[in-house]
């Protein structure tokens, strides 16, 4: 057949005059966010490494500081911290997402294909929105082979299924509200390297700083504060309070996102998504002219 | 008849380069447009312009009758964009890549597939349909990144030198394709840097040199300009070379050109044959021995020499030693240099 016939069936549906919509944003991210995953499947070494260091994390905490880190409440009992430690490395992971998407994002802006996305009829963010749901996919089998390690060294959930899931949905929410943080980065940097180191060394102070592995009465009064409204730390607290990890005398600080975890998680999950998704967007559109 | 591509006065500029400095461009529905220029020359900025890829600091355009600068979206329905960068994903397969691009231009997914399976067979990339685009040679990604381009069959087409960097029959069989493509109709304009290529494939041609248009017309006409043919020559000693120039400026059909390193002179020949029977008489009258002679097709070099008195790949030489020795009569002196921004731009 000729390349060039009049097919009208290989003509774009016709939408003269229509901005392009919220359905067909949808639509064009997940083509995009299909493609990504495809990418990932054919670079499986990405999401091994990936899989790694939480694992890493889990064995390393539970049994080397495991045993000399105290919880208010609990003693000193270390299959305690290893029930407390979980949903710090939990929540960890789901943010190193960060990376993998300031880094894809920051390569397709210097390849070709950029040009190719431009220059079709779609809609302008899902680029940026199909790269976040790969990694948020992504992000979820982690999570799930990292919650069969946890299993396997003691960690339990108490409290049911259905808090464990709300646990889940809120780590899910924040790895995908951080992602947006990594496409700005990957947009603001030059090379897909600065783009893994860039998305990768705030990552630390932000969780460590924070009640993920150590409770916050366990540092100095002027860091405490920092610790207890730093948005990771809802997350933290929520999902243990979820498992149902915490220790059983446990007082949370008398401070509003740690007296109520869960809504506090939510609230800043959704404030990042908003800003940072606003603001990569419209970065990519000044990027791309 | 309706223009298909219609712009005026663009002008954009990166830092202190003029890469457009007020381009006017009218391509009739149905031709093949050339935008024939050295790197550097705007040409690449002149077609990311036109598909909405940036925005002019000013002047405007329209593609397919739709406004460039206010309604880029439905612009972006009608074309089809293949460029010098293969732009394809390589780790999907080229099955994929055209699925998806099939899809993000709003084909249902079965119309993408079966478009997808369309152009594989067409662009003879229908074995290595299933194999990750990494696996494919250079001429096999310019393919499909030329099939991406005409997934919808769009009503207008630009390609930014679609042969660069391939070798002589991956460029014959693009072309091939091409003229298959523009004889269903489309509208195409074309950059490139071979005046071979924009003989054999477009209507008509603009020449642009530093961000304008400096001479337009057909491949004919503009041949015609630089006298046709053009002899060139290479003298055994170096000491001929003045006698030799004289020589072919007496005889010849237009400005000489030398490159003293290689001991290489060339003039038009309007008068083909009988001139290059000539030129040998007279050299060999003043017992000047040739190490090498012959009639050759113009280049886009030629016509630059007889339009703006410069060399096409001046600037590119800027770098180089063989500028120093490189001379040409009867024009200003080689400009200054004006290149890579429009490359350091992506």
């Amino acid at each position: 057949m000729s390349i060039t016939k009049d097919d009208a069936s290989a003509r774009p549906m016709q939408r003269t005059g229509e901005r392009i919509g919220f359905r067909q944003g949808l639509h064009d991210s997940l083509v995009v966010a299909r493609r990504n995953l495809l990418r990932m499947l054919r670079i499986p070494e990405v999401v091994v490494f990936s899989l790694i260091q939480p694992v890493m994390f889990v064995v390393l905490f539970s049994y080397i500081f495991g045993g000399s880190i105290t919880l208010p409440g609990a003693g000193d009992s270390a299959s305690a911290y290893r029930e407390f430690l979980m949903g710090g490395i939990f929540a960890q992971t789901v943010t190193f997402a960060t990376a993998g998407a300031s880094a894809g994002i920051a390569e397709d802006m210097q390849k070709g294909i950029i040009d190719r996305f431009r220059s079709l009829p779609m809609a302008r963010g899902a680029v940026l929105t199909g790269r976040t749901f790969a990694d948020l996919a992504q992000t979820a089998v982690i999570l799930a082979v990292l919650a069969v390690v946890a299993l396997l060294v003691g960690w339990r959930i108490h409290n049911g299924f259905l808090d464990a899931l709300a646990a889940f949905g809120l780590l899910l929410l924040l790895g995908y509200a951080f992602t947006w943080i990594g496409a700005l980065i990957g947009l603001s940097v030059r090379s897909p390297e600065a783009a893994t180191s860039g998305g990768l060394v705030w990552l630390f102070p932000l969780t460590f700083v924070s009640v993920a592995f150590v409770p916050s009465e366990n540092m100095p009064g002027w860091l405490q504060p920092v610790a207890e409204w730093n948005p990771f730390s809802a997350t933290v607290l929520a999902v243990r309070d979820l498992f149902g990890n915490l220790p059983p005398n446990y007082h949370a600080p008398d401070v509003w996102p740690m007296q109520h975890p869960q809504l506090a998680s939510l609230l800043w999950s959704v404030l990042i998504i908003a800003v940072f998704r606003a603001l990569a967007v419209r970065k990519y559109k000044r990027a791309t002219g | 008849m309706a223009g298909a591509i219609h712009a005026e006065g663009l002008v954009k500029t990166f830092g202190d380069v003029r890469a457009l400095d007020g381009v006017d461009l009218d391509v009739p529905e149905g031709t093949v447009f050339g935008l024939l220029g050295p790197n550097g020359a705007g040409k690449t900025t002149a077609v990311r312009v036109l598909t909405t890829l940036i925005r002019p600091d000013s002047g405007r355009a329209e593609v397919a009758g739709i406004d460039v600068l206010t309604r880029p979206d439905e612009v972006r329905r009608s074309i089809g964009l293949s460029g010098q960068f293969a732009a394809v994903d390589e780790y999907l397969t080229g099955r994929e890549n055209l699925e998806m691009v099939g899809q993000l231009y709003q084909l249902t997914r079965r119309d993408a597939k079966r478009r997808a399976r369309e152009l594989l067979e067409r662009f003879a990339l229908a074995e290595a349909g299933d194999r990750t685009a990494k696996t494919y040679s250079g001429g096999m990604r310019r393919r499909l990144d030329l099939a991406a381009a005409l997934v919808v069959s769009p009503p207008v087409m630009f390609m930014d030198e679609p042969t660069t960097g391939l070798d002589p029959r991956n460029r014959q069989a693009l072309w091939d394709v091409i003229e298959e493509l523009v004889g269903g109709g489309t509208t195409l304009l074309l950059s490139t840097q071979y005046l071979e290529e924009a003989d054999h494939l477009a209507d008509s041609i603009a020449v642009v040199d530093r961000g304008r248009v400096i001479a337009r017309g057909t491949a004919d006409e503009l041949k015609t300009q630089t006298g046709g043919d053009v002899v060139e020559l290479v003298v055994h000693d170096r000491a001929d070379l003045a006698t030799a120039d004289e020589v072919l400026r007496r005889v010849g059909d237009g400005e000489t050109t030398l490159v003293e390193h290689t001991r290489k002179l060339s003039v038009p020949a309007a008068g083909g044959a009988k001139l290059l029977a000539e030129i040998i008489r007279e050299l060999d009258g003043r017992g000047i021995e040739i190490d090498d002679i012959g009639l050759r097709r113009p280049t886009l070099d030629d016509v630059f020499i007889s339009l703006t008195g410069h060399s096409a790949d001046d600037m590119e030489l800027s770098k180089d030693s063989t500028r120093a020795d490189r001379r040409t009569r009867g024009g200003p002196p080689p400009g200054q240099e004006q290149n890579e921004k429009e490359e350091g731009e992506r």
